[in-house]
């Protein structure tokens, strides 16, 4: 089966993200960018499906400006077959993102769509059901296991309580978590031939969306500081400090 | 202006989220009615008709709502909200599941895990693991949004006396079913609603070593947290991760054991009102956010905590 695998490019989790100071976001100027964590997982889950001969091809897509086909050639350097990148410089949101992927599906008709539970810039959590929602399809998110059988698909989700499976019909949703996989590093010789692999460029026009952001950001504040507090010697200071000063136990 | 809030439950209980959501439902201001859909769920139905400030309880009772399926909750959802200016739930596991595909069915966006209204169309909510806050106007006639919990106080359980409304809408899409689950029972109290929290993390070693903390905790009566990488490393399991990929938590006092204090943990945590850290590394960020950090092996400072706390409570 065809898989499809939506990759969002974001600053690196590593990076101390600072707002700007005149409150307009987040300075993303000079910093290292990377792939969001949850679509290296996703990458990965689709390269193991490959490799256990349950998928037959690979498709990554990502939207976003030129600077993502980066993100696309390294999920191409992990194993994916070919590339699709969705150019804009366009604020793209969620619904908008639902509404690109969705075209993407319609034109490449996969039976899996892996994406990532949330993206660590935005932390939305949005994307992957708004799709399954447009598309009618079924979704799997938060996955921790994802075992294909035939014409369904069984996955395990991380939930509040614990871990709730559920069987899918496929074509279906997946978005994942983290403990789905460890996703593997790209060797040199696969870097240098993921640079000869296809990657078409299209534009939200050509996929017939318009992109109409429907959330307006106002202003981004840096978090109130917390300040440090005291070191306590030993355990009984603790123990007295929580009882008689901060008097929560 | 008329809300609808999607009760969390788990078919016998109201989760205290759904008092925060309702919170924050009062201070967007109108009329608010709480959807409650489930099976055999008549218990939370009532619960939910006497929390303050709710007019009317919607009751969707029926197997195919059982284990709140998104695509069924999705579409249920969708169809209902279509009469309200705000439809709410509380940003844990389910409501992140359904509420997005409700957004898209209804081609509205959605505002994910806000922690303040500012007014009937704009919302705080952080971004980037919790390193910058936002400020967001939404724009669609129907505002969909998922509230984190720990933003708004409960409204109380108490003293309301909504009217309840049977509902006879059962949306199944067939394109899912529930196979199984694997709960962790556990008689402390709920990670995301405990007044003490207690979180271990790589530096615990094992599953076995949680035991001292489990020990401190049942004399706390604390719920019990983890790092992502206790929980990756299998000494715990996953429902007890805090951080900005686990659970959200803003206890009365959190105490980290043996966790360095990651930008990701903090994400979870760093609302708390007291926060304790037990680490031998001086030099760990925890401490950085800490109001009371003890630089000590836990494997000596624990049991003493145990200890000390038994000569006070
Ligand atoms: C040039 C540019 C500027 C932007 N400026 C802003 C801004 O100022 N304010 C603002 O709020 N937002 C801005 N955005 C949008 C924001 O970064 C996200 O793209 C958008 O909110 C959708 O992703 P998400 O975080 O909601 O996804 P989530 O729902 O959190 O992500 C889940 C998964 O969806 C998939 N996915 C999401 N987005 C993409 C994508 N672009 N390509 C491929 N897969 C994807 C991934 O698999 C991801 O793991 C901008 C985007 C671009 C491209
Ligand atoms: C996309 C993404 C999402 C993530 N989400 C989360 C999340 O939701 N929650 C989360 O927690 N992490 C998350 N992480 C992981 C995070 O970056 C850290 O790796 C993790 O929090 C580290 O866990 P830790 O503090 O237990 O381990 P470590 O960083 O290894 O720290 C262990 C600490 O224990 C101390 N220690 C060791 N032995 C002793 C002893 N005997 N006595 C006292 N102290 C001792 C050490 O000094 C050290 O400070 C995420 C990462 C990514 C990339």
């Amino acid at each position: 089966m065809k898989v499809l695998v939506a990759v969002k490019r974001v600053i690196d989790y590593n990076v101390k993200v600072r707002v700007k100071p005149d409150n307009t976001g987040v300075d993303l100027a000079n910093v290292k960018m990377a792939m969001n964590p949850f679509c290296e997982i996703a990458v990965e889950e689709a390269v193991r499906l490959k490799e256990k001969g349950v998928a037959n091809e690979i498709v990554v897509v990502s939207i976003g400006p030129k600077a993502c086909q980066e993100q696309i050639r390294t999920a191409l350097a992990l194993g994916a077959d070919r590339g699709i990148h969705v150019e804009t410089d366009e604020d793209v949101q969620s619904l908008e993102a639902a509404k690109l992927l969705k075209a993407v599906v319609e034109k490449e008709e996969p039976q899996l769509v892996i994406l990532g539970k949330q993206s660590i810039d935005s932390d939305n959590n949005q994307t992957g059901q708004m799709l399954a929602a447009l598309t009618g399809m079924a979704q799997g998110t938060f996955a921790s296991e994802v075992v294909v059988d035939g014409e369904k698909v069984n996955v395990t989700r991380e939930v509040d309580g614990g871990l709730m499976t559920v069987s899918l019909k496929l074509p279906a949703v997946v978005t994942t978590d983290l403990r789905l996989n460890e996703p593997r590093y790209a060797s040199l010789p696969n870097i240098m031939k993921a640079k000869k692999k296809p990657l078409d460029v299209m534009s939200p026009a050509d996929l017939g969306v318009e992109i109409t952001p429907r959330l307006t950001t106002l202003k981004v504040e840096a978090p109130a500081a917390r300040q440090a507090g005291v070191k306590v010697a030993d355990v009984a200071e603790l123990v007295d400090k929580l009882k008689n000063e901060a008097k929560v136990i | 202006m008329s809300i609808l809030v999607i009760a969390e439950h788990d078919n016998s209980s109201l989760k205290q989220a759904t008092l925060s959501v309702v919170a924050a439902a009062k201070a967007i201001g109108g009329d608010i009615d709480v959807l409650v859909a489930g099976e055999n769920c008549g218990a939370v139905a009532e619960a939910a008709s006497k929390a303050e400030g709710v007019s009317k309880v919607l009751v969707a009772d029926n197997a195919v709502y059982g284990h709140f399926l998104g695509e069924n909750l999705g579409d249920l959802v969708a169809e209902l909200g279509k009469g309200y200016s705000h439809i709410l739930t509380s940003a844990g596991t389910t409501g992140k599941d359904f509420m997005p595909r409700v957004a898209a069915l209804l081609d509205v966006a959605q505002v994910s895990d806000i922690i303040r209204v500012e007014s009937e169309d704009t919302f705080v909510r952080p971004i980037y693991a919790g390193n910058a806050i936002a400020t967001v106007k939404a724009g669609d006639s129907i505002k969909v949004i998922t509230v984190r919990p720990t933003g708004f106080d409960p409204v109380a359980a108490d003293g309301g006396s909504a009217s309840v409304e049977q509902l006879d809408v059962v949306k199944d899409a067939g394109l899912s079913t529930f196979v199984s689950e694997q709960k962790a029972k556990s008689d402390r109290p709920d990670l995301a609603s405990a007044g003490i929290v207690i979180s271990g993390g790589r530096g615990m070693q094992n599953g076995e070593n949680f035991k001292m903390l489990e020990q401190v905790a049942d004399l706390l009566g604390a719920g019990m947290g983890a790092s992502r990488a206790a929980v990756d490393a299998g000494f715990v399991p996953n429902d007890m991760q805090v951080g900005q990929t686990g659970k959200i938590v803003a206890p009365q006092l959190y105490v980290a054991v043996g966790i360095s204090g990651a930008i990701q943990h903090l994400a979870g945590m760093s609302d708390s009102k007291v926060i304790v850290a037990i680490n031998k590394d001086e030099e760990a960020p925890i401490f950085q956010v800490a109001d009371y950090g003890l630089v000590a092996d836990l494997f000596e400072a624990v049991p003493q905590l145990e200890e000390e706390l038994k000569k006070v409570l």
